[in-house]
């Protein structure tokens, strides 16, 4: 008779591994892209390539030769980094910032914690927000959606929703005045605003978390009460005073605030581990995203916000933890 | 001291996936079973039985409704499919709303919780007169070409309850002695039938082996999968950390290995195993402490 394994219970074992969320991940992600691809056609494709490319180049060369790992590209962690960095850049950024973006995404961000699944701080944004710090003007330059398709860079450009009001309300111009340049609502919501490539369209930002959640690859706890957050604190900003502050729906649509809520606050390497911890999270992510937005220097807030977080989520799993089973005596 | 019962759960949930032991002798002796639970509300001096019943086992809920009038005393509870609802605790919860302080007996929320198998024992032994040599045990498996449920004699080998079930496949690579998420893995087929014998589970190959462990990618599925409501991730971390005192602050001898943190980790980490691991050490160093 043959050899029989032994081994500890439990004997069975659930079908979604780590490369399946992953992927998974991937899929969500691929309405937003194929929007970009409509809206800033050529430039977007190559950004997007570039980003992939050089994230999981990186990854594999330090796996390779500097960690001396077998490289574990297979569970597609960096090509979601690549592909959610390229969402966070403007689709005319030259390709060797880029790639430095990707670089210390990769080699900075995660391969020095120890990899998938260490790193403290989301590695998408930890390099986004390296690049906007290193090149401030490239990665503050908008094109223009759907006039560029056919050009890399040089492109036509303009200012994004939350620049205009920003930057209106700093020269003293009021809401009434600003609204003419404001796009409306439903450009925001389906897409065909000035912004980075994950920005142009909430509505299929939408789609992917939809199906994210469909999945079971995320909770609704950190992308609900992120929104309504800030739904909440710009409501009640707008009913004090709505000729300085803009309405609340303005604030969901324009900028990163959904890509941010759905792809990059639900990162789970770099989020609570319990859902009332999810839900705090959330609500610090949606405070300090309308903080930024209203009073600080940034016109967005959202990277800053979520990088925030991931900094305070270490506190928050001690401070929220789950509800232990026979704490509570019912009577 | 000097806690009365107030009711008698009788937990007709089976334990565990593939065991279906529970589920026939409560169809084929339902009588016995109720004149059992009968016998043992007498013994605890309670008025009020609940049988709690999964909804995927509808004859068997229909049958014990249907005998229940004949019964003064005894209800009959459907419940949701949910592993682990076999577990005292959890079933306690599910059918009367109360949770057992943590370290604490079901005695304590005033509830006493048997198996169907006991009540069918008793029914047995008072009825019959006759002691408790013979058990039902599940024998199953993907690949078992007949898979039932046998009773047999306490003591019986488990090779000649497999050969009864068609012989041993020859894809075999595991064979559990109880279900799959606690059981145990056997080495050998030359063991007996013990009266905790519940089933005897064969297992291909394909399914026997642990999956590749990869790095724990904080996904959170084990805190929100957990029972009692602990953090698996973080101990096993610091079980590795030999953090000892903090495994036990953070409820390490809570955990009644269910095993469903290790099922559900997308990183296939062995998580029950340091769990286990860590319960044993803590254990041992609260066992000092009481002896102090």
């Amino acid at each position: 008779m043959q050899l029989l394994t032994v081994s500890g219970s439990p004997h069975l074992h659930a079908t979604q591994p780590v490369h399946k969320i992953m992927w998974g991940v991937v899929i969500a992600l691929i309405p937003a892209m194929l929007v970009s691809f409509w809206y800033f056609g050529l430039g977007a494709i190559e950004v997007t390539l570039v980003a992939v490319l050089a994230c999981t180049l990186t990854e594999y060369l330090i796996a390779r030769f500097v960690l001396k790992v077998e490289p574990s590209l297979r569970d597609g962690s960096a090509v979601i980094t690549g592909l959610l960095l390229a969402f966070n850049v403007p689709s005319s950024i030259p390709w060797w910032q880029l790639v430095i973006g990707a670089i210390f995404a990769i080699a900075v961000a995660k391969m020095s914690f120890g990899g998938l699944g260490k790193n403290p701080f989301n590695p998408a944004l930890a390099g986004r927000v390296f690049m906007l710090i290193s090149f401030p003007v490239d990665m503050t330059t908008w094109p223009v959606p759907v006039v560029n398709r056919l050009v890399l860079t040089d492109a036509v450009t303009g200012p994004t929703s939350l620049g205009i009001v920003k930057e209106g309300i700093k020269n003293g111009e009021s809401l009434t005045q600003l609204a003419s340049q404001i796009p409306s609502y439903m450009d925001m919501f389906v897409g065909g605003i000035g912004g980075s490539l994950g920005e142009v369209s909430a509505l299929a930002i939408l789609i992917g978390g939809i199906y994210m959640l469909w999945k079971r690859i995320i909770t609704w706890h950190i992308p609900v009460s992120y929104l309504l957050t800030v739904l909440a604190f710009t409501g009640i900003l707008w009913l004090i005073d709505p000729g300085i502050y803009i309405d609340p729906v303005f604030h969901l649509l324009a900028g990163g605030l959904m890509l941010g809520a759905v792809f990059m606050a639900t990162d789970m390497a770099t989020s609570p581990m319990t859902y009332s911890g999810m839900l705090v999270y959330g609500v610090g992510c949606g405070v300090l995203t309308v903080l930024i937005r209203v009073w600080g220097a940034y016109p967005e807030g959202v990277s800053f916000a979520i990088l925030i977080m991931n900094a305070v989520t270490p506190l928050i799993n001690k401070g929220f933890k789950p509800k232990r089973f026979g704490e509570v005596i019912a009577q | 001291m000097g806690k009365r019962p107030r009711f008698l759960l009788s937990m007709e949930v089976e334990c565990e996936p593939y065991l279906t032991s529970d589920h026939r002798l409560m169809l084929e002796k339902s009588q016995e079973v109720m004149i059992g639970i009968s016998f043992l509300m007498k013994a605890l001096g309670v008025k009020r039985a609940v049988v709690g019943i999964e909804n995927n086992k509808p004859d068997a809920i229909k049958k014990l409704s249907e005998l229940a009038p004949e019964f003064p005393g005894i209800e009959i509870a459907a419940l949701k499919v949910k592993y682990p609802q076999g577990a005292e605790k959890q079933l306690i919860k599910a059918i009367t709303g109360r949770e057992v302080p943590s370290q604490k007996l079901p005695i304590e929320v005033g509830c006493v919780v048997n198996n169907v198998g006991t009540a069918f024992a008793v029914y047995e032994a008072i009825q019959k007169n006759k002691p408790l040599i013979d058990r039902v045990v599940t024998v199953t498996g993907k690949s078992i070409s007949k898979p039932s449920n046998l009773l047999v004699r306490i003591g019986t080998p488990i090779d000649s309850l497999i050969q009864h079930a068609g012989g041993l496949p020859g894809d075999t690579g595991k064979i559990i002695s109880g279900g799959p998420m606690m059981g145990k893995a056997l080495n050998s087929t030359d063991v007996p039938v013990v009266k905790g014998t519940s089933g005897i589970l064969i297992l291909p190959e394909t399914e026997s082996a642990r999956l590749k462990v990869q790095n724990c990618i904080r996904c959170a599925r084990c805190v929100s999968v957990c029972p009692m409501g602990l953090e698996p991730y973080l101990l096993e971390r610091v079980v590795v950390a030999n953090e000892l005192e903090m495994a036990e602050n953070n409820r390490i001898m809570d955990c009644m290995e269910c095993g469903c943190c290790h099922y559900t980790c997308p990183s296939a980490r062995p998580l029950l195993d340091y769990l286990r691991l860590g319960k044993s050490k803590v254990g041992h160093i609260i066992r000092t402490r009481v002896n102090n």
